[in-house]
């Protein structure tokens, strides 16, 4: 019997070509083959490259938009996730009362919102209290802070700025999730340890959690980033003059409607892929250090 | 064992005091009226079936757990109070944990010298020093650019030890610190843990360990469902255990 069984042992079998063919990227590959191609008109017809002079103020303008509210959002976001994990009851109760409430909210009526009722609500309150400056305080320094915060009017709000603070909130409560996750994660024995070394819960966060949270925190984070570049595309409907907005220009413009949004898709994609190449990379090398 | 009305006032020798500490976790009562003193230089080993309050009574020492009442003054701070700064007390008591607890993103060396730095506001360089002191001591200075996840159970627990001495505390506690470990890594860290003993630090030691308890320990304490059943040197206990409790608990320990 166990001399049968010797026998019959299966032969390791060659992998079939087909299952290797199925290992192939081939959705990068497709990918690729797209970019070449409109890359291609990009470089060969007039109307694509017209579109691609146009536009292209508006791929800085996006980039510099999302640089900008993401990094901000990323500041709110490491406070507010220290509230969301926080002990102190009024702390923690603001913390959850912004995430909440700003997940509930379309980023699109969050922008309209910040742009035409918290801005024009914030300059009038900056007028109120420049006035009040002007009446009670003759100190020499301030008067001219007073005098412009008396005098701001509502048009000098830049449209861009407004926007930058809208997406900034709405991804304010995105990031403080992350944060709390990632804080979440660390074993409760961590801060036990640093605390019992007498260190205070700040230095227990800021030299023993967060390092370890960062860790885990910086794929999610990265992924967030490419989500407010697509995102920044929303702020069109303020005019603002980033890439989809200069798109919808473009094509009034020349009347070139494919021409036109090939070219914002392509260049879109050249910068989520790009960056998700990196999320990637950044991803791998937590996981070997682990 | 009944407490006397009148308690005895603490003594400058008692640096540790524990009074009527009362704590439960929902309706589990893990402490029940344990008073406790330990005295300057005095080792005292806390044993007893699991969950039955040892792990929960040292970790009330330096106020990882809030006790429901009763006090509790270490070096003359009284930890349970709400005014005192809790982190100056911590700062002066040790504690070695049974899953280590180390840092996994510093390295041996960083673990030693990271609260020599943020609390003791040491030098780089003075608190690199007292951690290879230490790490001589305790036999592993090679391995002072080594990750916590490059270390066996044994090391991790001395880099643990080195990590809470470098602090200078006045006392030590361990919280079975050999619980977690192979059987061969067991004496590298009782060796350690025999040698503090030796030179006169204060220790409060949670184990199951009776071989150390025999070497080293002045005091046994036994806490059984929150209560302390009896106290004894060991020589009294092994030999003649008081109550029925005790005796019946060391019978299934020890062979």
């Amino acid at each position: 019997m166990a001399i049968e069984r010797e026998i019959e042992r299966p032969q390791p079998k060659l992998i079939p070509w087909t299952a290797k063919l199925a290992q192939v990227p081939w959705w990068a590959l497709i990918i690729l083959l797209m970019g070449v191609f409109i890359a291609y008109f990009l470089f060969t017809s007039a109307t694509y490259q017209d579109a691609l002079q146009f536009l292209i103020a508006g791929v800085r303008l996006t980039i510099l938009v999302s640089l900008i509210s993401f990094g901000t959002a990323l500041v709110v976001g490491l406070v507010v996730g220290l509230g969301r994990v926080s002990k102190n009851v009024v702390f923690y109760t603001l913390s959850s009362l912004y995430v909440e409430v700003v997940r509930g909210i379309p980023i699109l009526v969050m922008l309209i919102y910040f742009a035409f009722v918290v801005t024009p609500l914030g300059v009038q309150f900056l007028n109120w209290l420049g006035t009040a400056m002007l009446q009670n305080l003759a100190i020499a320094p301030l008067v001219g802070l007073a005098d412009s915060l008396a005098n701001l009017h509502i048009q000098d709000v830049e449209m861009t700025v407004r926007a930058i603070i809208g997406l900034a909130f709405c991804y304010g409560a995105f990031e403080a999730e992350i944060f709390r996750a990632g804080i979440e994660s660390i074993q409760r024995g961590q801060m036990e340890a640093a605390r019992s070394l007498g260190m205070s819960y700040f230095e227990g966060m800021r030299y023993i959690i967060l390092p370890q949270a960062i860790r885990t925190v910086l794929p999610p984070l990265g992924n967030d980033f490419i989500a407010i570049l697509k995102d920044s595309s929303l702020i069109s409907v303020l005019a603002v003059r980033e890439l989809t907005h200069l798109g919808k220009l473009n094509r009034s413009r020349t009347f070139r409607t494919f021409e036109t949004w090939n070219t914002v898709t392509f260049l879109y994609l050249v910068m989520t892929l790009t960056l998700s190449v990196v999320v990637k990379f950044i991803e791998r090398r937590m996981a070997f250090e682990e | 064992m009944k407490s006397s009305i009148v308690e005895p006032l603490p003594t400058d020798d008692d640096i540790i005091t524990i009074d009527h500490v009362y704590k439960s976790f929902g309706k589990t009562k893990a402490l029940i009226d344990v008073s406790l003193r330990v005295k300057r230089g005095e080792v005292c080993f806390i044993f007893g079936p699991s969950g039955g309050g040892k792990s929960t009574l040292l970790r009330c020492i330096n106020h990882l757990e809030a006790p429901d009442s009763g006090s509790i003054i270490v070096d003359g701070i009284p930890v349970t109070e709400a005014k005192t700064n809790i982190d100056l007390v911590r700062a002066e008591v040790g504690i070695v944990f049974q899953l280590f607890n180390l840092f996994p993103h510093l390295t041996t060396l960083g673990n030693i010298t990271v609260a020599q730095e943020k609390v003791r506001k040491r030098s780089k360089e003075e608190a690199e020093r007292v951690a290879m002191e230490l790490l001589e001591r305790v036999g592993m200075p090679e391995k002072a650019d080594a990750y916590p996840g490059q270390l066996s159970g044994g090391q991790k627990q001395r880099v643990a030890m080195a990590r809470a001495l470098a602090m200078n505390p006045k006392i030590m506690l361990f919280d079975e610190p050999t619980s977690a470990l192979d059987a061969e890594m067991i004496k590298e860290v009782l060796d350690v843990m025999l040698d503090l003993a030796q030179e006169g630090m204060t220790m409060v030691v949670v184990s199951h360990e009776m071989g150390f308890a025999k070497a080293a320990a002045d005091r046994m304490v036994f806490l059984d469902a929150g209560r302390i059943i009896e106290e004894a040197t060991p020589q009294e206990l092994f030999k003649n255990p008081k109550e029925e409790r005790t005796k019946l608990f060391l019978s299934q320990i020890l062979y």
